[in-house]
């Protein structure tokens, strides 16, 4: 202010910003993922790594050369990272590379930037991805391999759908990991720790998650109470599949789930309802993906139909 | 119990320990004040003087047409050098007294304390009130004869006086509080008196429970008036959420405070009305904060009115390099200025000195979608829709989706991950609205 005749800054109120930007949030995300990707490593090796490195590097790349083409800023902000790795941790770790790069080519593409980029997709892309990778390649979407020495099995939804016989793994196995399935989805203690991380951070809203979990639990505690099964049962189904993977880090995408604290908690309620009904009754052992796509389709009217009342309207006290 | 706050707000970083235990300063006096005839909401005056006049300290040099309107006084004693149009604080040009300052500091024959304040009537306080200028001065600078103003068909049944200073840096209320709780409720009690109410409430913010304190003491010996403190969050001070924090009421949309018998003041208000009962003086100086990461000594001051910004901030040891905005009131929701060469008016609560780490920063990405905004919206809005609304000019939507309800608090621009600029647009959706209303055209829920 050496110079009186120098005009300031003048901007609009507030003059202060939260620590929050998108590739911040998009970085947490990344950081929340960190414990699951240790996991994945853990059970599944170097084929796991493969997979991962074709859905994220597939990914990068096409995001980049979508901003590219449609003449828009940026570099991706990470998001095009958590898109890829999420897909990688909903794939089986045996899944060739070019496949597990393709899939990650159509999610960012089509189910992103085709929709308008970031922000715009009505889908999860992650997810959709997944979903054009088993309409298209069915058989090797669905060979699973067993942790650490990768011998082929059957996920454990799989072995409870098929009723081979073959034995179920225990509750505390699928609460570490060390089962057949998706690269990132088999360690419900790393997503726990991951998701709690995002409830820390306030990046996502415990009512999806919670309400999802609580709605799988409820509905296959009713069904084990009705066809006799052990209080094993609903616990099973909380612990196996995609579920932790799909509650915490799926469901809950910014952009494709709902606004509104009510429509989060129907949203929750719709996703978990379909997943049970998928695994007992739909054709696939596992559910969790197509639960979420589906719900994701009801966002926008459940964002509609769930607006709350707005201060000094309706409500005149505590 | 329920703890006596608000749905949503955020918690910036406070910054209040700058300067929240600096005794208040008197500020140097400056040789010329620049005394703006407009400092308050309602018409400007006109001024009393004329270049070459004399005036004393307290006579009132500005007078306003009808009854919203505020009494302008000299703030010393000297000689009217020019009446020129100069740059407010407010953003505006208006026209402004400037007053060589005699340093006699003689007081106008008009400022008389009274003898027996006990003894006055409710109408007589209010016409004290107008005669010495008082506005709100928290920021608002509405008129406060009016607000005490019977209206018809209403009766105010608590008077709450906003102790709660929920803008971050600023710490001249919290001092005011401290250095003078007998003056605030002193005040106080007359703001019930003149409006025939029994209730008072203070209400004051966790951050600040040695204020909470010393209010409870004075206020021991007064019926009817309690000490509230509510808990630290922005913006607990705004009046309609404190409202609730402190009554349980929501005051609807579109509507006052005495539509539920409220009646909020700022407590330096308070404070100035217990002045110039007693002691007859005008609203010639108030206190205020300089603060920011900006400013060499970050302090409270009591200030002249017309002193100008720089002059202050010279005081305080001058800027440091890297400033990038001066800020007319606290940083969420204060009015930056083009230049520090505008003077201190009845509404300037601090004078906040940012450089650059503290901006914002980052360019604008679309809405993702992510809700924070509207889980921090106080008056539970959907910023993020009302900004899309008002991006593409559709006004009755956002009339429906109640953009009027907005109160510009910028919580949802401090939280966006995007940096979009919601309140941009929430105000031109507002400004549309109001321009719509006004032809007669709008539609929709009023």
């Amino acid at each position: 202010m050496n110079n009186p005749e120098q005009l300031l800054t003048v901007a609009p109120a507030p003059h202060l910003h939260g620590p929050d930007t998108v590739p911040t949030a998009m970085r947490d995300v990344l950081i929340a993922l960190a414990p699951a990707l240790a996991a994945s490593l853990y059970f599944f090796g170097l084929q796991a790594l493969l997979v991962i490195l074709s859905c994220v590097g597939g990914a990068w790349i096409s995001e980049l050369v979508c901003l590219r083409v449609m003449k828009k800023e940026g570099t991706g902000e990470w998001s095009a990272l958590v898109t890829g790795l999420l897909l990688a941790f909903c794939l089986p770790p045996a899944l060739p590379a070019w496949m597990a790069a393709l899939g990650a080519v159509f999610a960012v593409v089509i189910a992103k930037h085709l929709f308008g980029g970031l922000g715009h997709n009505i889908f999860n892309p992650a997810l959709i991805g997944r979903a054009f990778l088993l309409a298209s390649f069915p058989v090797a979407m669905t060979s699973w391999s067993t942790p650490l020495d990768g011998v082929s099995t059957a996920s454990p939804l799989g072995i409870m759908k098929e009723a081979t016989g073959a034995p179920l793994p225990s509750i505390g196995e699928l609460f570490l990991g060390s089962v057949g399935g998706s690269i990132g989805e088999t360690s419900a203690l790393a997503l726990l720790l991951g998701g709690g991380y995002l409830l820390y951070r306030r990046h996502i809203d415990w009512r999806i998650p919670g309400t999802m979990l609580a709605s799988v639990f409820c509905l296959t505690s009713l069904v084990a109470a009705w066809r006799g099964f052990g209080p094993w049962y609903p616990f099973f189904h909380l612990f196996s599949g995609g579920l932790m993977l799909g509650a915490f880090f799926m469901a809950t995408d910014w952009v494709t789930s709902p606004v509104t604290k009510l429509g989060r908690v129907l949203f929750g309620i719709g996703c978990g309802a379909m997943v049970v009904l998928i695994r007992l009754k739909g054709g696939y052992p596992e559910g969790v993906a197509y639960s979420i796509l589906l719900m994701n389709v009801v966002t926008p009217l459940l964002d509609r139909y769930s607006r709350g009342r707005v201060f000094g309207r309706g409500k005149a006290h505590a | 119990m329920k703890r006596p706050t608000f749905a949503g707000g955020i918690h910036p970083p406070g910054h209040k320990w700058m300067t929240a235990a600096a005794p208040t300063v008197a500020a140097d006096v400056p040789d010329r004040l620049y005394i703006p005839l407009s400092q308050h909401i309602g018409a400007p005056c006109a001024a009393l003087v004329v270049v070459g006049d004399q005036v004393k300290k307290g006579q009132v040099i500005g007078r306003g047409g009808g009854f919203v309107s505020s009494l302008i006084h000299a703030s010393v004693s000297g000689t009217v050098v020019g009446i020129e149009v100069m740059e407010h604080p407010g953003g505006s040009f208006v026209p402004t007294v400037i007053i060589e300052n005699d340093r006699r500091e003689e007081w106008a024959e008009t400022v008389r304390p009274c003898s027996d304040p006990s003894a006055l009537e409710p109408a007589r306080i209010r016409e004290i009130v107008q005669e010495a200028g008082i506005v709100g001065m928290g920021g608002a600078t509405f008129p406060s004869h009016v607000k005490y103003a019977p209206v018809e068909g209403t009766q105010v049944e608590a008077v709450i006086l906003n102790g709660v200073e929920c803008e971050p840096y600023l710490t001249a209320d919290h001092r005011i509080m401290l250095e003078r709780p007998q003056r605030i409720v002193a005040g106080l009690s007359y703001i019930m008196r003149s409006v025939g109410c029994a209730r008072g409430i203070i209400a004051v913010e966790d951050n600040k429970l040695d204020a909470a304190e010393a209010l409870g003491a004075a206020a021991a010996s007064l019926p009817g008036v309690t000490v509230t403190v509510v808990p630290e969050k922005y913006p607990q001070g705004s009046e309609k959420q404190l409202i609730y924090a402190c009554t349980g009421k929501e005051v609807p949309p579109g509507a006052l405070p005495i539509a539920v018998g409220v009646l909020v003041n700022n407590v330096g208000t308070a404070a100035a009305v217990a002045d110039a009962v007693e002691l007859g003086t005008p609203l010639i100086e108030r206190y205020l904060t300089v603060s920011g990461d900006g400013v060499a000594r970050p302090a409270n001051y009591l200030v002249r009115i017309g002193t100008l910004f720089g002059e202050l901030a010279a005081q305080s040891g001058g800027y440091l390099d890297g400033v990038e905005r001066i800020v007319a009131g606290g940083p969420m929701m204060g009015r930056t200025v083009f230049t520090d060469q505008v003077p201190v008016v009845k509404g300037t609560s601090g004078i906040v000195a940012l450089t650059g780490g503290q901006l914002p920063k980052g360019r604008e990405y679309p809405c993702v979608r992510c809700a924070k905004c509207i889980d921090a919206c106080p008056a539970f809005l959907a910023p993020t829709s009302l900004a899309k609304f008002a991006r593409r000019s559709a006004w009755e939507e956002a009339e429906m989706a109640d953009v009027m309800s907005c109160i510009e608090c910028g919580s949802c621009v401090y939280v966006c991950p995007a940096a979009i600029p919601l309140i941009q647009y929430i105000k031109r959706g507002k400004q549309a609205v109001l321009a719509a209303r006004a032809a007669g055209t709008a539609t929709g829920k009023g």
